[in-house]
């Protein structure tokens, strides 16, 4: 605790006197001070990410002519929302937008519970086969959902599923990454004997769960609500073979978008912005505990 | 007992590994209750139709006459042996892996190493890193296209000032094409990769590299001898996540043509196997020869992972 305490003074002893390259001592060597260099390369490198998504904008408030002079435009205009409207009426987006959310909502919902539940009893409790199961379920994550896709095609079909919504949550409900990432953080996370004084006071295992488990997960339960959302809201393959262009999700709209004959390229990235806007929103404002999530994911993983 | 006394979170670890320990009292018919419901839906839409693939691949089975199915034994596999868009959708994928996932992963590997230098903004820097992870495939291949485009594209707006002249990226040579899908590959795993080598190098003790930095290692020697060596479970990691994922590659390709066929350009110079698959059973509605391929990528992902893992433990001899 106190080296910890320790460590963040020295955070800003070293902050304070930033810029000096060859610190090796002090934070040791790990820690070097990010010189000017760092900070070009990593404004370079930001550029190249966000640039693509400005361009769009670009392109989405233009016509095929003006983005065919040179020098190319630079600034969007107000045209972006008259070509949002072309883009509404060449597919049903807003629609598709909804559809997502309660898709992607669903899925979150259940595999965050699913994930939860089972991720406790494999890092918690003492069953047999639970090796087995958990190793069956890792080795899930090698196998490409090609495989999957044409008996659960021929299950929707016979259940008359087929452009219906439930068809695209139900098979995408438990995720075996979820499983493993819960039981990772759990094991560590929640203490054994917590657990033990609670089962000596009477507790049943599910009063244990609710009480002692539960409060405890919650912050590796929104990482992985998160990680689980965004996975739906961007999910292709399977969508495309389950619906239609008549109950699209957002991704199936714009695929729709991408590849109809529309003349004016400015109608499809205005789509295109308007169906990623939402989830960089999102993105914008839980960025961190995004970035948090997925780097605590790859020490446990 | 040194590696523990490394770090304050380090210094906890004795407690936590206690911890750790499970509870066996309580029962065991209990458990089975709080996994059930994964391993229900889990069986239900992840394992029955995995060996219903299987299933299929050996049957003549038409999506517009479900019923009738009769056994065909490997014939799908011959079929595929001699089917020259098999052999062809192969090789793109494994061109279109490794000039997608090699650069990409010495890229984030460098990335990780200056964001972990002390500096401000780090946030700022490691969602922005992460923006292309959330644009969707289909976002981003439909970007790219337009960025790519050969007559008034941005790209090669940037390339006629060194002199060269509208490259037909969407249609034209198989590398021109196969370049600008890894280019979005990378545009979009890069951040994502860079981020989880981030996290491993945070776990390196320090200690590690005091006693570098005494045996007179520079920066770069630091790097080499202290941070990769010590990365490379979280190297071999991301190596096999990226070889599932390039097998796997289906969206860029279908969508990067922008004529929805599922041809992969029009020589085929981008159909991947998955996108063959596709092509067999949602376009030509052969759902055995689509069985066949997909069961067949599935041998060739675990081949490739094992000789990936086979490689990393050769050349560390541990692991």
């Amino acid at each position: 605790m106190n080296s910890k305490a320790l460590d963040s003074t020295a955070t800003d002893a070293t902050v304070a006197v930033a810029a000096k390259p060859r610190r090796t001592r002090g934070r040791a060597g790990k820690q070097l001070t990010a010189g000017p260099g760092t900070y070009i390369i990593l404004s370079l490198v930001t550029i190249v990410a966000a640039f693509p998504l400005y361009y769009t904008l670009i392109i989405a408030s233009h016509t095929n002519y003006e983005m065919a002079q040179t020098p190319p435009p630079f600034l969007p205009n107000a045209s972006v929302f008259h070509n949002i409207r072309l883009a509404l009426h060449e597919q049903p987006l807003f629609k598709a937008i909804v559809n997502t959310v309660v898709v992607a909502g669903s899925i979150t919902i259940g595999t965050v519970a699913f994930c939860t539940l089972s991720g406790f009893a494999f890092a918690k409790l003492r069953f047999r086969g639970s090796g087995v199961l958990l190793g069956l379920t890792v080795a899930t994550i090698a196998i490409p959902p090609q495989l999957g896709v044409i008996p659960l095609f021929l299950l929707i079909a016979k259940l008359h599923w087929v452009n219906h919504l439930q068809s695209v949550v139900l098979p995408t409900l438990v995720s075996a990454f979820g499983v493993f990432f819960m039981r990772q953080f759990l094991a560590n996370a929640v203490p054994t004997e917590l657990l033990e004084a609670g089962w000596v006071d009477g507790a049943s295992t599910f009063r244990i769960f609710r009480s002692i488990v539960l409060p405890i997960a919650r912050p590796a339960m929104a990482v992985l609500g998160m990680l689980a959302f965004l996975a739906a809201w961007n999910d292709f393959f399977w969508p495309l073979i389950a619906l239609t262009s008549r109950n699209p999700t957002v991704q199936i709209g714009l695929a729709g978008l991408g590849s109809g004959y529309i003349p004016q390229q400015a109608v499809i990235m205005a789509g295109t912005l308007l169906c990623t806007f939402p989830v960089l929103i999102v993105f914008a404002l839980l960025g961190r505990q995004i970035v948090g999530g997925i780097m605590q994911g790859a020490v446990k993983g | 007992m040194t590696v523990l006394a490394g770090s304050g979170r380090r210094a906890e670890a004795p407690p936590a590994r206690q911890s750790k320990r499970r509870l066996g009292r309580l029962g065991s018919r209990a458990a089975y209750a709080y996994v059930a419901p994964f391993f229900v839906v889990f069986a239900a839409f992840g394992l029955y139709p995995l060996l219903y693939t299987g299933w299929v691949s050996l049957h003549n089975v038409n999506l517009e006459n479900l019923h009738h199915s009769s056994w065909v034994g490997f014939h799908y596999y011959v079929a595929l042996w001699h089917n020259q868009f098999f052999w062809n959708a192969l090789k793109n994928t494994i061109t279109i892996g490794i000039i997608s996932t090699v650069p990409q992963l010495c890229m984030a590997l460098g990335l990780a190493q200056i964001l972990n230098y002390k500096m401000r903004a780090r946030t700022f820097f490691r969602v922005a890193m992460l923006m292309p992870y959330a644009t969707s495939v289909v976002a981003s291949t439909l970007i790219f296209a337009e960025l790519f485009g050969r007559d008034y594209g941005f790209i090669n707006w940037i390339l006629h000032f060194f002199g060269v002249h509208h490259i037909n990226w969407t249609n034209g040579s198989k590398w021109q094409s196969q370049t600008a899908i890894a280019a979005i590959v990378t545009w979009r795993w890069t951040g994502y990769n860079a981020l989880i080598y981030l996290a491993g190098m945070q776990s390196i003790p320090t200690d590690q590299y005091e006693a570098a930095a005494i045996d007179g290692a520079n920066r770069w020697q630091q790097f080499w001898l202290v941070t990769v060596p010590s990365l490379r479970p979280t190297i071999l990691f991301t190596i096999v996540i990226s070889t599932i994922g390039a097998m796997q590659m289906f969206a860029e390709p279908y969508l990067f043509a922008g004529d929805g066929t599922t041809n992969g350009g029009g020589q085929h110079q981008y159909q991947t196997l998955a996108l063959f698959m596709y092509q067999q059973g949602w376009t030509n509605f052969h759902l055995g020869q689509a069985a066949a391929t997909a069961w067949t990528m599935l041998i060739l992902i675990l081949v490739l992972v094992g000789v990936n893992a086979a490689l990393a433990r050769g050349r560390s001899g541990r692991i």
